[in-house]
């Protein structure tokens, strides 16, 4: 019942880069040291500007490496970024091999992190740079040799093809020559046409499919290295606590266990905390070990967050907040006209943890200098950004960049998770104090306990509509959370989000709340709690304005327009009408519908992108909800992989999906009182509902995926759900509410 | 400490462990095959999924001194001299991974289904995968991904 290894080839030419390294014979694109020393060893770190880069090698076998700068996460970006670079190339893709750049260096590989879904965008230009120089090289190459013009000579298939004749060179054939021609200027490149396209916009699976379903993924979690020990760290359930004292003693005599160490932290939670560090043979030693540790905590400066409390605060809150952020027209003069009719609601979504499948880890392996030799530190490290870990080797061991080997490794997800340090500060300091290589590895419950979660608060909205049924106003008072006396970055009132960015009058205004909870990124941070609010609102005054919603929100949208010209993270309501009408028209929005069943709606723009979402949801009378289908539209302009793309947009509808369901972290005390998966439910396979997605590949930029087709999900949702029952959900997640999915 | 022998994958190995210890770290950090993933330690991911006497179970509550002399199938396993196991090569077609850190445990889980139910439906998929969770949201394409290995599995008259 066996299939063949389809990919075997690929397997091999892996193995051979692997084994020539990168010696000889290759095209080292940008590196003029190199190329002119074609034949010599690889010297790195010498190159002046970022666009002038190594990343394409042509093998003499025909391969062609081409590296891939951003951290891998799920996210596709390992396989898109080197698909902009083969294009502009002319290679086929079943030459390609692509492998992580081997080194951090910002100035050689540009910029080396990802998150935001701005990876494509910010490197479309560069990647694009690369291959096409690569071209013009090759061209160079094959123009000298084939004593042909290079006007008439073009790249496809992995050749340099004669455009009047049959004449072909492959670019294995030219790849010596090719790394002799001087690099290109960039300003003289030319870039293929949309039409011409050969490998961009169609499927490509993932570049890790092969080593992925054989269990030889590459994540940072699989990392062995000779002599390596296994550890644990434990903190203080109720963040900021200190330690007071701990029994080591005990725990070193459990099995497996090589040493245990007290460790004094700095007090920041991004680096290093007080805690525990358990050293053994296993990481299942150093786990079973932490059942015997009992540490005293000095918990008087620890968290006392309670979650009710909170809820309490927020629900006491009048119209319009604390502090006014953000205010256009005139807005109480459109809520006070006698003849405008006004409707408020009040919106309430909690605090979510990361829940990465992969537990977050980091293997260290700090080697102190000896006989006047620097201390060097090597990691193999899960992260969205590995020059942010140099900063941090800098800032808090003193470390340069030649005294750092990083180890980038693909992530099992991270969704704005794995951009802080103090999973690295911790395995770094293990290895300090064992004198060996240390892979921490955090339980799931370490994981969840210390998150750095998407925060919870509250959203009350205000708007005023006119005796014709139109927008006359629009209020947001936000109540969310300040840690560290600071309000968290993405609470609050964002003139640039929908509809604020359109609204005449409008206004916006936040209270804030001290929680000593760290929050952090959640997969389209701001927006997936705002898209809830804000879009559910926009159907709730439709409703009361005895409108139909697709035409209320076409209206707001207004002509087509960029609202700040040229400017990605500004919407464009051209774009936005665009994607509504056709999720509209796909849905087939306005058909009539079984009784407890019901369409809903909703539109977001967020990271660059313009999304519309229709959800088809059942309510049983006993509150049970079915997604049946949700009918998506997006405009990300030119797609780059298909089969990415049509992922990111299922998993962000799948992932929205199982938060709205069941998903709450809470507080009592300090102390997160989700655990694990037992208490934190999850959606599995049998709620998957079916996703039918719809491009528009317009000529703007190609933008990211990975978060802007989640926030739109939930509001489509709970707008169904108003449909098939009559009762609103103003409130995250669903279970708060009664319902089961 | 004991010296318990299991079979994986087809060789013995004599592991060197306390008892208690699960499978699933004494494959991982003792035997060193890797592909087996650690998600939640609690039975509630199927990350860690191997076949035990070709049955499928969570390797995270396991305790390895209770499986001396029996076989366990990791993902390691799964494909044979001939080539990748078709559900591999269908993931790998239809490129159902976005992370992959559930897929080895999604494949597991699924390769036992095959294995009883040549013609699983919706349902049937839907009840034998409900242990594995996938974060990133691949579920669509699994159960797709299923409903082609099996129906390659079938054409290849097995
Ligand atoms: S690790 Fe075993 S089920 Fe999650
Ligand atoms: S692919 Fe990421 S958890 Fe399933």
């Amino acid at each position: 019942m066996q299939n063949k290894i389809a990919k075997n080839s690929q397997l091999s030419r892996r193995n051979f880069i692997k084994i020539s390294g990168l010696v000889g014979g290759g095209l080292m694109l940008g590196n003029p040291l190199q190329t002119l020393a074609a034949s010599g060893e690889v010297s790195a770190g010498t190159l002046e500007h970022s666009e002038l880069n190594a990343y394409v090698q042509i093998k003499p076998d025909g391969s062609i490496l081409i590296y891939s700068g951003s951290p891998e996460m799920g996210q596709g970006i390992k396989t898109s970024l080197p698909m902009i670079v083969a294009e502009e190339m002319g290679a086929a893709w079943n030459d390609v091999v692509v492998e992580q750049t081997p080194e951090v260096d910002t100035e050689k590989y540009g910029r080396q992190s990802t998150g935001g879904s701005y990876t494509v965008f910010l490197n479309w230009n560069l990647m694009r740079e690369m291959g096409a120089s690569a071209r013009e090289m090759l061209i160079g190459a094959a123009a000298e040799i084939m004593e042909l013009p290079r006007t008439e000579l073009k790249t496809e298939d992995s050749r340099v093809k004669h455009l009047y004749s049959n004449r072909s060179r492959t670019f294995a054939e030219l790849a010596t020559l090719a790394a002799k021609q001087p690099v290109p200027d960039k300003t003289t490149l030319t870039f293929r046409e949309r039409e011409d396209y050969r490998i961009l916009g169609t499927s490509k699976s993932q570049v890790d499919s092969l080593e992925i379903v054989t269990g030889q993924g590459d994540y940072g979690i699989d990392t062995r290295v000779p002599d390596m020990l296994y550890g644990s760290y434990t903190k203080c359930p109720a963040v900021g606590g200190t330690l007071v004292s701990a029994n080591l003693e005990d725990v070193k005599k459990m099995p497996g266990v090589v040493d245990a160490y007290i460790i004094k932290g700095n007090g920041d939670v991004r680096e290093l905390l007080d805690g525990v560090g358990i050293v053994g043979t296993s990481t299942w030693a150093v786990f079973n070990a932490r059942k015997a540790l009992q540490i005293e905590w000095d918990e008087s400066d620890a968290s006392k967050d309670n979650w009710d409390e909170f809820v309490a605060f927020a629900k006491e809150q009048s119209n319009t907040g604390d502090a006014v952020l953000f205010e256009t027209g005139e807005l109480e003069s459109a809520i006070d006209a006698d003849n405008n009719s006004v409707i408020s609601s009040f919106y309430e979504y909690p605090y979510l943890t990361h829940l990465c499948l992969e537990p977050m880890n980091c293997t260290a392996d700090y080697r102190s200098g000896r006989s006047g030799n620097k201390d060097h530190l090597e990691v193999w490290l899960p992260t969205q950004s590995g020059p942010r870990f140099q900063t941090l080797a800098k800032n808090r061991y003193g470390l340069e960049a030649e005294q750092l080997t990083t180890h980038v490794k693909r992530m099992g997800g991270s969704f704005g998770r794995r951009t802080s340090g103090e999973y690295i500060c911790e395995a770094i300091e293990l290895s300090k104090l064992s004198g060996r290589p240390v892979k921490l590895t955090w339980s799931r419950e370490d994981s969840i306990q210390h998150d750095f979660f998407r925060e919870g608060g509250f959203c009350r909205v205000r708007g005023a509509i006119t005796p014709e049924g139109k927008l006359a106003g629009w209020e947001e008072h936000t109540i969310g959370v300040k840690v560290g006396g600071k309000p968290s970055r993405f609470t609050g009132v964002r003139k640039n989000s929908f509809p604020l960015n359109t609204a005449a009058n409008a206004r916006g205004s936040l209270t804030t709340y001290a929680m000593d909870t760290p929050v952090g990124p959640w997969r389209a941070p701001f927006s997936n709690t705002h898209a809830f609010a804000s879009q559910c609102f926009i159907d709730e005054l439709a409703h009361a304005a005895g409108r139909d919603h697709l035409e209320f929100l076409l209206e707001m949208m207004g002509e087509p327009r960029w609202l700040k010209d040229q400017d990605i993270r500004a919407m464009n309501t051209g774009r936005a009408s665009g994607v509504i009408k056709l999720a509209a028209e796909k849905a087939g929005w306005g058909k009539t519908m079984q009784k407890g069943h019901g369409l809903g709606l909703a539109f977001y723009f967020c990271h660059a992108a313009h999304v519309a979402e229709v959800a088809h949801v059942s309510v049983t009378d006993d509150n049970k909800v079915t997604v049946h289908r949700v009918t998506t539209a997006v405009d990300v302009g030119p797609i780059i992989n298909m089969s990415g793309a049509l992922n990111q947009v299922q998993g962000s509808i799948m992932d929205g999906y199982s938060a709205m369901a069941g998903q709450k972290i809470t507080m009592r005390d300090g102390r997160i009182q989700e655990t694990n998966l037992d208490q934190y439910p999850v959606l599995r396979i049998g709620a998957a509902p079916e996703v039918d997605v719809h491009f528009i590949q317009s000529d703007f930029s190609p933008t990211g995926l990975g978060e802007p087709a989640l926030p739109p999900l939930a509001p489509a949702v709970a707008n169904a759900m108003f449909r098939a029952t009559g009762k609103r959900v103003r409130t995250m997640p669903l279970a708060d509410l009664g319902y089961s999915v | 400490m004991a010296a318990i022998k299991v079979n994986i994958n087809d060789k013995t190995h004599t592991i060197e462990a306390s008892e208690d210890m699960p499978l699933l770290w004494a494959i991982r950090d003792i035997v060193g095959l890797t592909g087996t993933k650690f998600g939640c330690g609690i039975g509630q991911c199927g990350a860690c999924t191997v076949h035990l006497n070709g049955k499928p179970v969570r390797s995270c509550l396991l305790p390895v001194g209770a499986l001396d002399g029996q076989s366990v199938t990791t993902i390691e396993g799964l494909a044979d001299a001939a080539g990748l196991h078709p559900l591999q090569q269908t993931w790998i077609d239809q490129d159902v991974a976005q992370c992959g850190y559930c897929q080895t445990g999604q494949i597991m889980s699924a390769a036992a289904l095959l294995a009883e139910n040549s013609k699983p439906s919706d349902a049937d998929i839907d009840a034998a995968m409900a242990g594995n969770y996938c974060r990133c949201g691949t579920y669509i394409r699994i159960r797709q991904a299923v409903h082609t290995a099996a129906l390659a599995i079938n054409a290849a008259g097995k």
